[in-house]
């Protein structure tokens, strides 16, 4: 099944941001009511853009979403610290948003990582910036799973973020991207593979509509997560649909509940 | 008299094999090349760059207009005379310590370069004293802090503020740009200017010197 993370809890949103400002609890919990009953199967909740206010904002909102949450939350920080308070705060076994190889980053997450029970997203970035091929990026979705893994996180637990870069600034980013995916897959049948999708359109105009193609050709290459608004309905039709067409629908099951409920229209 | 124009429209419609013809005809007829530069090839980028800011023209073709330009550049350099075809500023361009980003900041610099400016890329994970070296070594008079991250934001204050501390504040304008970056956090941490895309960025460069 294809595993929506809603993005929308982000203080870098305007909204957001004032209404974690003013205490807002209403907005907050209306907004995650809206992103579960779109589909979203896990909320993430990130409080950095307050600098120097994470910490009692993170508080904060999990003390707001958690009472209302029906699916497992995203800790979205890069802050140990701020990540360990907040896993003590949450009840169904959280994800964590992210890891990745560069050094610093990796060094501050391991320990934090090791021995406890969770979902993590590791981005193939490290010390020398982004990837610059599918290799490049196998390579390090290799290492980080191996790393993971001897820490006690296993494969099914750990979600790759291959990076999506832009295709306006090099026609191969496309390419590139997918068939890391399906190396990726081939190596690690178990391991998931999620990210953002909105960078592939990047400078370009009309952004939706590459955004929605781009995911139906990721999940046929085997993205099986996206970190998405899933209040974007064109967005998780398109999902909904792909996941059908690349034989994870029984009887297209889910399609037409989509259609008959209205979230899947022509 | 050459029509310039020919050439600002072949450069707006990226179409590089006329802006070629058009500035080896203009160069067997004599015209000075430091004319065909500045009114014909930067004249054309400042629009590419208007056009960019104003959402008519797309990363993908600015890309093309602008390798039209450098090829053209390639073969008008031998040609310029002395200080002719000169940059008309020294500008620095990084991306801030702890952040890894580098591909709004390459357009920046391929903007500003075909704006006609120097630009000295010290590419990702730049430090603040290492902003501040180079100022002094490139005698730089602008300088641009790149960020993607909300993570890394911070650290373009903690450059601001090395620069301020090296006494070489008045020397420079500084200028910041990146995803998360705004005017109202531009104001906050003391930098000169806020620009959202590499075309308005090169224009508030040129404004600056």
């Amino acid at each position: 099944m294809f595993e929506v993370i809603g993005e929308r809890i982000n203080t870098s949103r305007k909204l957001v941001q004032a209404a974690v400002a003013e205490r807002d609890a209403e907005y907050i919990i209306n907004d995650v009511k809206k992103q579960q009953e779109a589909g979203a199967n896990f909320i993430d909740v990130n409080a950095g853009a307050r600098i120097g206010h994470e910490t009692e904002d993170m508080k904060w909102l999990l003390d707001t979403i958690q009472p209302i949450a029906t699916v497992p939350l995203t800790l979205d920080s890069p802050d140990p610290a701020v990540l360990e308070m907040a896993f003590a705060m949450v009840e169904k076994t959280p994800m964590i948003n992210s890891i990745s190889l560069e050094k610093d980053r990796f060094d501050a997450m391991m320990p934090f990582l090791k021995g406890k029970e969770c979902k993590v997203i590791a981005l193939c970035m490290d010390d020398n910036g982004m990837p610059g091929s599918a290799d490049d990026i196998l390579a390090r979705a290799t290492t980080l799973v191996e790393e993971l893994n001897k820490i006690g996180i296993p494969t099914n637990a750990i979600y790759i973020d291959p990076l999506v870069q832009p295709i306006s600034t090099d026609s191969n980013k496309g390419t590139m991207v997918l068939d890391a995916v399906r190396a990726i897959k081939a190596k690690y049948p178990e391991v998931h593979i999620t990210g953002g999708l909105s960078n592939i359109s990047y400078g370009l105009p009309q952004r939706h509509v590459i955004n929605r193609t781009f995911v139906a050709l990721m999940m046929d290459a085997g993205m099986d997560s996206a970190i998405i608004d899933p209040l974007d309905a064109k967005i998780m039709a398109t999902i909904k649909t792909a996941d059908m067409l690349i034989g994870n629908d029984q009887f297209c099951g889910n399609y037409l509940k989509g259609v008959r409920s209205g979230a899947i229209e022509s | 008299m050459l029509d310039f124009n020919a050439i600002i429209e072949g450069l707006v419609a990226c179409d590089t094999e006329k802006v070629t013809q058009l500035v080896n005809a203009a160069i067997a007829e004599n015209v000075p090349a430091a004319d065909i530069l500045n009114k014909g090839l930067i004249a054309g980028m400042d629009i590419v760059g208007e056009k960019m800011e104003n959402g008519d023209m797309f990363i993908p073709e600015v890309l093309m207009a602008a390798q039209a330009m450098g090829s053209c550049v390639e073969t008008l350099k031998p040609l310029l005379g002395e200080g002719e075809g000169r940059e008309s500023a020294s500008v620095l361009i990084g991306t801030v310590k702890g952040d890894l980003h580098d591909i709004g900041k390459n357009l920046v610099r391929m903007m500003m370069e075909s704006a006609g400016m120097a630009v000295h890329n010290l590419g990702v994970d730049i430090a603040p004293e290492d902003f501040v070296a180079e100022i002094k070594s490139k005698n730089a008079q602008i300088v641009c802090l790149s960020a993607l991250l909300t993570t890394t934001m911070p650290m373009m204050k903690k450059t601001v503020d090395a620069i301020v501390e090296s006494g070489l504040r008045d020397q420079v304008k500084i200028m910041v740009g990146g995803a998360p970056v705004t005017q109202a956090f531009c104001d906050e941490i003391g930098a000169d200017g806020f620009a959202p895309d590499a075309g308005s960025a090169a224009k508030m460069a040129k404004s600056f010197v």
